[in-house]
């Protein structure tokens, strides 16, 4: 293990290792973006005045926030086969045995439940005199909702939604363990080949943090280019 | 769903389970131990003002907050094998694959990416500390260690409890993940019931179960924690 070899697998790992960056980012964008949708409605139920949708959506995330993702992957992936004859009678099966949508369904109601909570608290954050006076020059609830509340909504949520990108990049390495070859599923491939598991799952990690460096580094922009527009007005 | 597997004994797997728990209680509580007093340490580094202690701690909470935990605890069990396999082999001369203890790197990786986290939650919490208390405990002449023992930490132990307890849930959560290096926690006893009983939905919904009535209780003791930390505290004052 000399230093000049050890360098060589390095940089050959993560040539390697780079044609999985395609497949943790799909995982990670559409499972974002489906569980975004899903927790616009989620955010509306907990921010509910009425106790029944309240409770269903609080219990929802409750359960996905206090309980390990890598459960919930193995409770969908493997979980679905012993109800193998229902899914095949309502025609879903084929959906269920397959690990990429078993994959993006466990990490979208999974980032769903985190997402609730940001958007429900910068919800919470908007002045409730701003929807007032929306409301006063007769706008829609729909309109009040997509041009004054919702934008205000996301800036004040855009720090920790950063960390929850982060978050689900991260999260996407649990898909490996469900047969997915994204870039921990390739790692492990290639460390069991070649017996140099410490070179790979460095220049593994080394990737997951050139990821997340850029991320935070492009949330960043954002947030400044954002708060310009606040500064200003006020 | 046959529930009768959850029998206790050699009938079922309630026993198997309950042992489970245990591990995953152990495992979580002990890295929690480990990761704040390395939190502690690098939240100290971080407050010293001294570049050549804030870098390192910098890069630490850097590396260990962008890399997935499953790929830390890959390269400390596997990584770490091969390379104590050719320190043994080089150095000592013995031949042959080393193992490492798959309980001790599971509570290791877990404490070194809680550390990571519990260094921002305590590092915050000293800073938000108002700054007058320091100035008024220098100015009655207490020494620094006085000041921090006595001021500093205290209080910082109450403004942190929260994130804290978000700390917790990361550790406790966290577990499952070293049921992939063979700990028989109740991930890995789940798989191992499932395997054997050919109805994993059953045992992986118990093991979800599981994980929410302990993160349940162990909530509201922190709760309780926290309201004993909160006496005397005059609110909007």
């Amino acid at each position: 293990m000399g230093g000049l070899e050890f360098f060589t697998l390095f940089g050959e790992a993560l040539s390697h290792l780079s044609a999985g960056i395609p497949r943790t980012m799909a995982l990670a964008g559409t499972s974002l973006v489906v569980g975004f949708v899903l927790a616009l409605g989620v955010a509306r139920g907990v921010l509910s005045q009425a106790v029944v949708p309240r409770s269903l959506a609080n219990g929802y995330v409750y359960v996905f926030r206090s309980s390990p993702l890598l459960v919930q992957i193995f409770l969908i992936y493997y979980g679905s086969g012993q109800f193998r004859g229902f899914f095949e009678a309502i025609g879903l099966w084929g959906l269920f045995r397959e690990a990429w949508f078993c994959a993006i369904l466990a990490l979208a109601l999974n980032t769903c439940a985190y997402q609730a909570v940001l958007i429900a608290g910068g919800l919470r954050a908007v002045p409730w005199g701003q929807i007032e006076a929306a409301q006063a020059v007769g706008m829609s609830q729909y309109r009040v909702f997509v041009t004054v509340a919702f934008p205000q909504a996301l800036r004040h949520a855009l720090p920790a939604y950063s960390n929850e990108v982060v978050l689900m990049i991260k999260a996407t390495a649990l898909a490996s363990t469900i047969t997915i070859l994204e870039i921990t599923g390739l790692a492990k491939q290639l460390a069991s080949e070649t017996y140099r598991p410490f070179e790979i799952f460095a220049a593994a990690g080394l990737i997951y943090i050139g990821i997340n460096g850029a991320i935070v580094a492009g949330f960043t922009q954002l947030e400044r280019l954002l708060s310009r527009n606040a500064t200003q007005r006020t | 769903m046959d529930l009768g597997i959850l029998a206790w004994g050699d009938t079922g797997w309630g026993d198997e389970l309950a042992r489970g728990v245990l591990t995953t209680v152990a495992i979580a509580a002990a890295a929690y131990l480990v990761g704040t007093l390395i939190g502690i340490l690098l939240a100290t580094m971080k407050l010293s003002g001294s570049p050549a202690l804030t870098m390192p701690a910098t890069i630490y909470t850097t590396v260990m907050r962008g890399m997935p935990e499953m790929l830390v605890i890959y390269l400390v069990f596997f990584g770490g094998g091969a390379l104590s396999s050719w320190i043994a082999s080089s150095v000592l001369g013995i031949r042959g694959r080393v193992d490492l203890p798959s309980f001790a790197v599971g509570v290791v990786c877990i404490a070194l990416s809680v550390g990571a986290y519990a260094c921002e939650v305590i590092r915050g919490a000293v800073l938000a500390v108002p700054g007058g208390q320091m100035e008024a405990a220098e100015a009655v002449g207490m020494t620094r260690w006085q000041r921090n023992r006595l001021i500093v930490a205290p209080q910082a132990f109450r403004i942190a409890l929260p994130g804290m307890t978000n700390v917790w849930q990361f550790s406790l959560k966290d577990t499952a993940l070293v049921s992939i290096i063979g700990v028989t926690e109740v991930m890995r006893t789940a798989s191992i019931g499932s395997d054997a009983t050919k109805q994993p939905f059953t045992f992986y919904f118990v093991a979800l179960m599981i994980f929410i009535v302990i993160a349940y209780l162990s909530q509201r003791l922190f709760t309780r924690m926290q309201h004993s930390a909160d006496r005397g505290v005059r609110w909007g004052a």
